[in-house]
């Protein structure tokens, strides 16, 4: 055969897979692409309409004051979600967040109380009780990763195994659940904004200090961006750039892709797999000490109901549970979905148990929509083929 | 003829009991294709198992470029230029053609002044598209998961690869194993291309046809050992079976 027929039947071997969908496929392909997105959207819609219908007007969705609860709400649900990621993406998988997010809150209330008790000023303490919730997880963090990479035990049970120890650990610590004692200076950090807004007579904005507003002037008031959300949004843009933009990320999605091509292309395989699971502790760490700066509390059992929200974010979000693919944005609409569904049926004076129906749903059918895709992509993915 | 690029002297791998590669020798000159021929189980890949770092062998030796070598590992032996293509290729197929030819070694940017070190995707993506074109292979488009290629096409992502990563020795696993036979005959145009630059091939196969098209010498093991070496161009089908199967055997005339 000539060098050009090859070559034209090579071209037209790679066109076999792409080419010869139908519309109707391609339009299943992309609606699935951007689902989620669009499902956080009607979702909106729905409770902007339906709110204020159900409620004779009193009540609407898509006021300043409830975007900013609903921001505030995810918070948690998106910490331990965006390590998740990381986690999910190489293919692991990391059931201790919930009891790390504990023991850092507990771990940081502890550190900050006896260094304000010990003299130093307020924020410092702060700043040392950040470091105490973040080192103490990272520690968890890197047990995790080193016996799941080096002693090659599964994820899950090695996961499932140290959150036990670090529940105990938690309960022993803050000796019955709750620190308390804390200086009263931090509820602001906890739970003032970065911006104030009052509307009507006497309106005006406010940068980084909280008017003093009373009665009427109190409830016109709007907080935007409450510095927990301040601080979220960084971690957020951090791990979009660590994902996507460095070479750590890569080596996160060829281990989740093909762990053997990772390591015979020389991928620092274990070095990566115990970061990997150090990231997700840190950023559990980030939520437990954001926690007890919220409730001006450690608290031991804050963490542990998180977990399976977390992981349900992530899924919903769009990253294979098999591992190799996903993005931190995506785990953000899936925070976002499961807030802006548990507030909006709340507010729609459904039985708060009802969320939870929803968001099984939800989660099964985000699964369901990621293999139609691969029905029409031809994709078998690893997990999948056994 | 100059001193040969890879010298094999005696080599012997033991598994417990079993003796899966017995006191083998061969060389590889510049430029030239060995075919390593053989049935299921004659010691073939446990052999360039042995050259490529995966395994190390009980005895004997390996000369590469004049050095005696002893790799402890694959990556060892990749750099120094010893690159190994097996079957399942070793690739990543949720990423595109730029970042698996570059996975391990990626290629980034510094900003902010070296604090932060981005991905530079642009230039592994035009470096790969150069060292595709330069074997002449054409891919519709190069930011797609491979996943999406076909099975030709990602062997070719896997010898892109490697060349571009310079290599001085390919060592190819059974590389027309579930191709169409159009991709077949570009895999085996791929082998001769390189034969052109100078970097030799050792191509494992028990495709006979494969073996006598592009090789210049055969060497034909049978449980673990060697039994024959042969021109290719003096050799044909029928004796080269006749090796493979056990019914002939130089070593022990």
């Amino acid at each position: 055969m000539t060098e050009r027929a090859s070559r034209i039947a090579l071209a037209h071997a790679s066109t076999v897979s792409s080419g010869a969908r139908t519309r109707v496929q391609r339009l299943i392909l992309f609606l699935s692409s951007i689902w989620a997105w669009l499902f956080l959207a009607l979702l909106v819609l729905f409770f902007v309409v339906a709110v204020p219908l159900t409620t004779g007007g009193a009540v609407n969705f898509l006021t300043v004051r409830n975007s900013q609860n609903i921001l505030v709400a995810i918070i948690p649900v998106l910490l331990l979600g965006l390590g998740q990621t990381f986690v999910i993406i190489a293919a692991g998988i990391d059931l201790s967040v919930g009891w790390v997010m504990s023991l850092a809150s507990v771990l940081s209330a502890l550190a900050l109380r006896s260094a304000f008790d010990g003299g130093v000023p307020l924020f410092p303490s702060v700043l040392i009780g950040l470091i105490a919730a973040v080192v103490g997880a990272a520690v968890v963090g890197l047990v995790n990763g080193v016996i799941i990479a080096k002693l090659k035990v599964p994820a899950f049970i090695v996961t499932l195994g140290t959150s036990f120890i670090v529940r105990g650990i938690a309960y022993l610590m803050s000796e019955n659940t709750t620190v308390i004692g804390l200086p009263s200076g931090i509820r602001a950090y906890g739970n003032d904004a970065l911006l104030y807004y009052i509307s009507g007579p006497g309106s005006g904005l406010y940068f980084f200090e909280r008017p003093e507003a009373k009665g009427e002037l109190l409830r016109r008031m709007d907080a935007v961006l409450p510095y927990p959300v301040v601080v979220t949004a960084f971690v957020v843009a951090w791990a979009i750039f660590l994902l996507h933009r460095t070479q750590f990320g890569r080596h996160v999605y060829a281990i989740g892709g093909s762990m053997d091509a990772a390591v015979r292309s020389g991928v620092p395989v274990d070095r990566r797999v115990i970061a990997i699971y150090i990231l997700s502790a840190a950023t559990s760490g980030v939520a437990g000490f954001l926690s007890t700066l919220r409730f001006t509390a450690g608290s031991a059992v804050i963490g542990d109901p998180l977990l399976l929200s977390s992981i349900a974010a992530v899924i919903i979000g769009g990253v294979s549970l098999f591992g190799g693919a996903g993005t931190v944005i995506g785990t953000v609409i899936g925070a976002l979905i499961i807030a802006v569904l548990t507030t909006g049926l709340v507010m729609l004076n459904v039985e708060a148990f009802w969320q939870f129906i929803v968001v099984g749903t939800v989660v099964i059918v985000a699964v369901l929509i990621d293999q139609s895709r691969d029905l029409i992509t031809g994709h078998v993915r690893a997990g999948a083929a056994q | 003829m100059s001193e040969p690029l890879l010298s094999v002297r005696n080599l012997t791998k033991i598994f417990g009991g079993l003796v899966a590669v017995d006191n083998v020798s061969f060389d590889v000159a510049r430029g030239e294709v060995v075919g390593l021929l053989g049935d299921n189980g004659a010691g073939k890949s446990t052999l360039i198992k042995c050259i490529s770092g995966v395994h190390a062998a009980e005895d004997g030796e390996i000369v590469f470029d004049g050095e005696k070598v002893q790799f402890a590992s694959p990556m060892d032996a990749r750099r120094a230029g010893i690159e190994t293509i097996y079957q399942d290729l070793a690739l990543a197929n949720n990423l595109d053609v730029g970042a698996n030819i570059f996975l391990g070694r990626e290629v980034k940017t510094r900003r902010l002044g070296g604090l932060l070190q981005t991905l530079d995707d642009k230039h592994m993506r035009e470096q790969s598209r150069q060292t595709l074109d330069s074997l002449q292979i054409r891919f519709p488009t190069l930011t797609e998961p491979i996943e999406n290629l076909s099975g030709g096409q990602r062997q070719a992502v896997a010898i892109a690869r490697a060349v571009y990563w310079d290599a001085r020795l390919m060592i190819m696993d059974e590389p027309t194993n579930n191709l169409g036979v159009p991709e077949q005959h570009k895999v085996l145009e791929v082998i001769r291309m390189l034969k052109g630059r100078g970097v030799p091939v050792i191509l494992i196969t028990h495709v006979m046809p494969d073996a006598l098209a592009v090789t210049d010498r055969i060497i034909i093991m049978h449980r673990g050992r060697k039994v024959a070496e042969k021109i290719t161009a003096r050799t044909n089908a029928e004796e080269l079976v006749q090796y493979m199967v056990g019914a002939r055997d130089d070593a022990m005339a």
